[in-house]
């Protein structure tokens, strides 16, 4: 039930993105992980509240399912002065870090680099904590990622890189930019274990997430590749989004919607006709949703002038 | 600071390392060949550390420069002190992109998040060695908002000044200039920290300002003197940081002398130096008595035969020279 409800409130949240970036409210075009569920709360769900997560352009869900202010991150996302980075970062960069959310990095690669020296911080300070660090499978293509593994391995650093494999880099699809199948295979290079996982069955992340967690804490990384799909484009900006997207069919989409994660995980709670706990559920988070899309839309933009708050001046 | 000794440039960094390490247990390095081999990362900054404060302290890496820095960026950020060293600094654009899109971007992005990380780098040409491992890139991260760049020139200001990077929270580029290693200079015996960002007047003088940073600042400072002797009068403002830099001082130089040369051993378009002219001619303009004059690298790749690096590369007697010309 915990996982369902936590799975629900990601796509909320993403959903509730997708009607304001439909409005014309949002300064940019936001990446959203709806169909993505399974594996960020399978992973998010699998971790302590003192460990680490660092994240990517597509980090909402990471953050929502760490339980961050969710008024915070919609005010960040619209560019408002009550978000997480006061309206300078936007969707991008949003990062809950009372969460132990260390960052959102849209660059591809910086998600890996970060969290690996989190690891290490980790390790240094002796504190018993673990990193999860999440990026796409265009991620392992980049040079850090290929260092990164290297250097975990090496020092043993306690992070569980999470490679969620929807598939596409924006519009290139794995088989035209990727030399295996699964990305989890590269593990073996560097002598670190690589898991491949069903992502849209969130127990099975879930359990997967755990074993890992538990061998970061004690001997070091691993590499677990959650098999996952975006039902959206790789940006809200795409044309055609979702059914039309040039890169792909929409009977592609329609398969991978049978598979949605949080419907099929609701579908084996259903208890009886009226469901009222789940409900329950549903509509506390739905509220909890609105009410912080209030909050956000209330916020005023960050006044104008050069937006130095916080950096280091000349 | 009483009690003074004269030692090398090298061994002041690792006086101010040596401190820094015992005074905070959160103080680590990480880089290439620190502990084993000949040089302890070429230079040999980091010899005998390692007996002291062991492996997980002063922390061999993989030759993989993007990810040191990254590394370092993500465990100060997890609660430690990094000094991550980049043998040369032309080696450091593998590492840019966690040096300029990530650390410079974390308190923009997070003002109650610190990113304290210190990137130690030798800087510089007089090796013999080439353009891949010559190179004096400070400007390029001169520009990024979020960093700041130090380049002392004399042991006792690469020594306080390292212990002030070390204690900074921000993330900071310590550039050593290869060929002041061996250099010797008054150091204090006492524990001393330099403050970052304020420049010192090595040689008072009243015909011409010569600013300058690094070996340029040591070189600036040989000039002076042997022009004192020629009867011109150079000030040389050694800025010790070049970002931020310390205009200040070289205003009120300049408002005293009325003409100003910049010595740079960077390359000269979009080159620091023109920062430097550029600073003047905001603050005192009409205190100017003539053009400014900026001496840098020409332009060129870095070539490895002696007489073509040198032809490259600011000398005493080009710095005279354009002094000399300036001044009359």
């Amino acid at each position: 039930m915990s996982l369902y409800l936590q799975m629900y409130k990601v796509r909320r949240f993403e959903e509730k993105c997708v009607e304001l970036a439909q409005q014309g409210l949002m300064p940019t075009n936001p990446h959203l992980a709806i169909g993505q569920e399974a594996s960020i709360v399978g992973v998010i769900s699998a971790l302590r509240k003192d460990d680490y997560v660092t994240t990517t352009h597509r980090g909402h869900g990471h953050n929502v399912a760490r339980g961050a202010d969710m008024g915070r991150m919609l005010a960040e996302i619209l560019g408002r002065s009550d978000g997480y980075c006061g309206g300078r970062g936007g969707t991008m960069h949003a990062a809950s870090f009372e969460n132990n959310v260390m960052g959102a990095y849209p660059i591809i690669g910086d998600s890996i680099s970060v969290g690996t020296g989190l690891g290490l911080a980790c390790k240094l300070r002796k504190e018993g904590r673990v990193v999860a660090t999440f990026f796409g499978d265009g991620s392992a293509n980049i040079g850090p990622f290929h260092e990164a593994l290297n250097m975990a391995a090496l020092w043993k650093l306690p992070v569980v890189y999470v490679c969620e494999n929807n598939l596409y880099a924006i519009s290139t699809h794995i088989t035209k930019s990727t030399s295996v199948s699964r990305i989890a295979e590269r593990a073996s290079a560097y002598g670190i274990p690589g898991i491949t996982v069903d992502g849209m069955a969130v127990e099975e992340v879930y359990r997967a997430a755990r074993d890992a967690v538990e061998r970061a804490r004690e001997n070091g990384p691993t590499l677990l590749e959650c098999m996952t799909y975006r039902f959206r484009g790789s940006s809200e900006g795409e044309p055609g989004n979702p059914w039309k997207l040039k890169y792909r069919t929409a009977i592609e989409l329609e398969e991978w919607l049978k598979r949605d994660p949080v419907k099929n995980t609701r579908a084996k709670l259903e208890t009886g006709p009226d469901n009222a706990e789940l409900v329950r559920g549903e509509r506390e988070i739905a509220d909890m949703v609105e009410s912080a899309a209030r909050f956000a839309l209330a916020s005023p933009p960050p006044p104008r002038g050069p937006s130095l708050v916080g950096a280091v001046s000349r | 600071m009483n009690s003074m000794r004269e030692i090398s440039y090298l061994a002041a960094l690792r006086e101010g390392l040596r401190e820094e390490f015992r005074r905070d247990p959160t103080v680590f390095m990480l880089g290439e060949d620190l502990t084993g081999g000949y040089g302890n990362g070429d230079f040999g900054v980091t010899r005998g550390m390692i007996e002291e404060f062991g492996a997980e302290r002063i922390r061999d890496a993989p030759i993989s420069e993007g990810m040191i820095v990254g590394a370092a960026v993500g465990a100060a950020l997890g609660g430690t002190r990094p000094i991550a060293e980049i043998m040369y600094m032309d080696f450091m654009t593998y590492a840019v992109e966690n040096i300029c899109n990530v650390a410079a971007k974390i308190k923009f992005l997070h003002p109650h998040l610190n990113c304290p990380v210190v990137i130690r780098s030798a800087v510089g040409a007089g090796i013999r060695s080439g353009p891949n491992h010559s190179q004096s890139l400070h400007s390029w991260f001169a520009h990024i908002p979020g960093l700041k760049v130090i380049m002392p020139a004399e042991p006792a200001d690469a020594k306080g000044l390292l212990k002030s990077a070390i204690r900074d929270d921000s993330p900071i580029l310590f550039l050593e200039h290869k060929l002041l290693y061996g250099r010797k200079g008054p150091v204090p015996e006492e524990e001393f920290t330099t403050p970052i960002g304020k420049a010192s007047v090595t040689h008072p003088g009243d015909d011409v300002t010569v600013v300058a940073a690094s070996l340029m600042a040591r070189r600036a400072l040989e000039a002076a003197k042997q022009l004192e002797a020629e009867g011109v009068s150079a000030e040389v403002v050694d800025l010790r940081t070049v970002k931020p830099f310390d205009r200040d001082t070289v205003a009120s130089s300049v408002k005293k002398t009325g003409k100003v040369l910049v010595v740079d051993e960077g390359y000269r378009t979009c080159g620091f130096a023109a920062e430097v002219i550029a600073a003047v001619v905001e603050d005192a303009f009409d205190q100017l008595d003539a053009p400014a004059v900026r001496l840098t690298n020409p332009d060129s790749s870095i070539p490895c035969a002696p007489t073509l690096e040198d032809s490259v590369i600011p000398s005493v007697s080009d710095i005279k020279l354009a002094a000399q010309r300036l001044a009359s």
